[in-house]
């Protein structure tokens, strides 16, 4: 199936933005991993904005960035987010008001611990009334989101936002599930080429076999270090404007493949 | 779209395992609903639990996996032949052709609740525990596709009380792509301190065994389930293998209401949305549907909002039933449940009641039915909405 890309946002370790992280992955500046910068959640309402965490806020922001520079109606759009790992520092709040003898677990974060809160906070946001989900195929998350987000564009023959996140878990819990840093990406993805759109991309199952890896050690350690970040390869060549061929581990047994062509000028440039 | 045909489906619940167990119950307007005696719970409600999770392990080779809800999820597994069914069709279809689409809200959290309850007193350090393969929320699936030794696409979607019902969905696509050729879909939530007392802390638990529609409801019972459905092409050879009742699903409509993440919206504008774009996809008017199985919940905000949009929709003669005061609500695989129970009534020509409940309340509006009664209809719709607003409807019909 063939879909096209409208807009894309990105926050991480070293990263601020899309056209930022451009510079980078075309090898115009050097990547120098840092901390996440914190994500703004202007869009939500002030009272949604008191209650959510930096986890609703990584994905927020990244769905805002990508819709942005897609140009597209975020009220119309279907939504997939993706997330391996969900929100850890809510559960690690409410268990630990479990382990304590009154177990007087914040009815806040119950209505947060949910892996749908990110998809409730943006429709709230957005008035987005269409279509959202909230999947998970742990590591392979960002594989799992893209293939659904692909087929719900071809289906439907209508724009859809994809976001994928991860971010670190809280000590104790972050020995179960280590991560490198907090990591969000966005897509609007279309079914035809529009005036803003950077590459279309071809995706198919196929074997599982080797992943596409980054030479550069750093945004290779990135990219292995945090699941929604698997997508950097993917991001790599949308930036470099290159006809790629990526695959992305989804599953024992299956990988995704995904072939990106360029069909505008890429970011930076001027869309016209 | 392209109907698919349910060749085989399962369940387990307070009400018993497998679905004869279910119908009888049902049949009897029995609750499976219990003053709650879970673990050291101290709260004053009522739960469906079901027996015997404490004392029967996963397979021994999946050990990893073992926790409460995967072992719920292999219970239900073996009930009603689906084991063999889906063994039979990955024996024709092939592994990597069958994907494993399944629903859960809280996945096998109970492994860290008690990890943090047992944590070093100086350090915080918790004992070990399988994360990947019990906690995580795709840890169900994970189980589910090794137990049937099945390859296809795989994820767990979790979107509160509409992710066992939005799986539908997922599989359709993935089949209508030629992705895959069949699907195991479904839905597992188990019992865990995490929802009891966190749907304690927002006051929506009912004291008594949940009464959804009453004038007097006041809120929810938790109950714990596994519901699963095989499904296959309407045009392939494995539904030509179908029995001549089969039962498809031939409508899936999805929408968010945008509104608040605990409360539904007043009007049921998102119920709404859901419910036309499932009739919709279907090609059905609303005087298609013989039967709507209710989301309700039996919180004062679900059934009024609900039973509002139903009776706009459809008006206030088609018969509706909330079976929740016989299962309590599945949470998670409450959407597959029901869509068991909507199957079944399709089957069975029989349209359950609803237990619990002494009288409707008139300002729900729609027409349920207290007690149940034979209807043969064609169509049934079943309703699931979950937390931050997210809803999905699905039509099933006797093809």
């Amino acid at each position: 199936m063939r879909v096209y890309v409208d807009g894309i946002g990105l926050l991480g370790p070293g990263f601020g933005g899309w056209t930022q992280a451009c510079a980078v992955f075309r090898g115009e500046t050097a990547y120098a991993a840092g901390a996440t910068a914190r994500p703004t959640v202007d869009l939500l309402p002030p009272v949604e904005r008191r209650r959510c965490g930096d986890t609703v806020r990584l994905a927020l922001h990244v769905g805002v960035e990508a819709v942005r520079a897609s140009g597209a109606d975020a009220a119309r759009l279907a939504a997939v987010f993706a997330s391996s790992s969900g929100d850890g520092e809510v559960t690690h709040h409410i268990c630990l008001a479990l382990a304590r003898a009154e177990r007087d677990v914040s009815p806040t974060r119950f209505h947060n611990s949910v892996h749908n809160a990110p998809a409730g906070y943006w429709s709230i946001a957005t008035e987005a009334r269409e279509p959202s989900t909230s999947l998970c195929a742990y590591e392979g998350s960002f594989a799992a989101g893209l293939l659904e987000a692909g087929l719900q564009v071809t289906a439907g023959q209508r724009p859809v936002l994809l976001v994928a996140y991860d971010a670190p878990y809280p000590p104790p819990l972050n020995v179960f599930y280590p991560m490198v840093g907090p990591f969000g990406v966005g897509f609007v993805l279309s079914p035809t080429a529009g005036a803003t759109s950077l590459g279309s991309l071809e995706l198919t199952l196929a074997e599982d076999g080797d992943e596409t890896k980054l030479p550069d050690p750093a945004l290779e350690s990135l990219r292995r270090g945090v699941a929604a970040a698997r997508s950097l390869p993917l991001l790599v060549a949308l930036a470099r404007g290159e006809q790629s061929c990526t695959h992305l581990g989804y599953l024992p047994g299956a990988n995704v493949v995904v072939d990106a062509a360029p069909c505008a000028p890429p970011c930076g440039g001027d869309a016209g | 779209m392209n109907p698919l045909i349910v060749s085989s489906f399962t369940g387990v619940s307070c009400l018993g395992a497998g679905v004869e167990a279910w119908s009888t119950a049902l049949a009897g307007r029995r609750s499976g609903l219990r003053p709650c005696a879970f673990e050291d719970v101290a709260v004053n409600t009522f739960i469906g639990e079901v027996p015997g999770l404490d004392r029967s392990p996963v397979r021994a080779d999946l050990a990893a996996y073992d926790c409460r809800n995967n072992r719920l999820a292999e219970d239900g597994l073996k009930q009603d032949g689906f084991l063999e069914a889906v063994l039979d069709t990955r024996e024709r279809l092939g592994a990597k052709r069958i994907a494993v689409i399944l629903g859960t809200s809280t996945s096998g959290v109970m492994q860290v609740e008690r990890a943090y309850q047992q944590a070093d007193p100086t350090t915080g350090a918790l004992p070990h525990f399988y994360y990947p393969e019990t906690q995580n929320s795709y840890s169900l699936a994970a189980f589910v596709r090794r137990f049937l030794g099945l390859s296809g696409p795989a994820y767990v979607i979790s979107t509160a009380c509409s992710s066992s019902a939005k799986v539908f969905g997922g599989a359709a696509r993935l089949i209508e792509a030629g992705l895959a050729d069949a699907a195991v879909v479904g839905g597992v939530d188990s019992l865990c301190l995490t929802t009891l007392y966190g749907f304690r802390s927002l006051e929506l638990l009912s004291d008594q065994a949940c009464r959804p529609f009453d004038p007097d409801r006041n809120g929810i019972s938790i109950g714990e389930g596994a519901g699963f459905a095989l499904l296959t092409r309407a045009d392939g050879a494995a539904a030509r293998a179908a029995p001549r009742d089969a039962i498809a699903l031939v409508g899936i409509g999805e929408s968010s209401d945008a509104y608040h993440m605990s409360t539904p919206h007043p009007e049921g504008l998102g119920a709404t949305l859901a419910m036309q774009r499932a009739l919709a996809t279907a090609g059905l008017a609303p005087t298609a549907i013989g039967y709507i199985n209710l989301h309700g919940t039996a919180t004062r905000t679900n059934d009024v909002a609900e039973g509002r949009a139903v009776a706009r929709l459809f008006g206030r003669e088609v018969p509706c039933s909330a079976t929740k005061g016989s299962t309590g609500h599945l949470l998670g695989a409450a959407g597959i449940a029901e869509a068991i129970i909507t199957m079944l009534s399709l089957r069975n020509g029989w349209l359950p009641g609803t237990a619990n409940t002494a009288r409707v309340d008139p300002e729900c509006v729609c027409r349920v039915l207290l007690e149940g009664e034979a209807a043969r209809s064609r169509y049934a719709l079943s309703n699931s909405f979950g937390f931050g607003g997210n809803n999905c409807s699905l039509v099933f019909g006797r093809i």
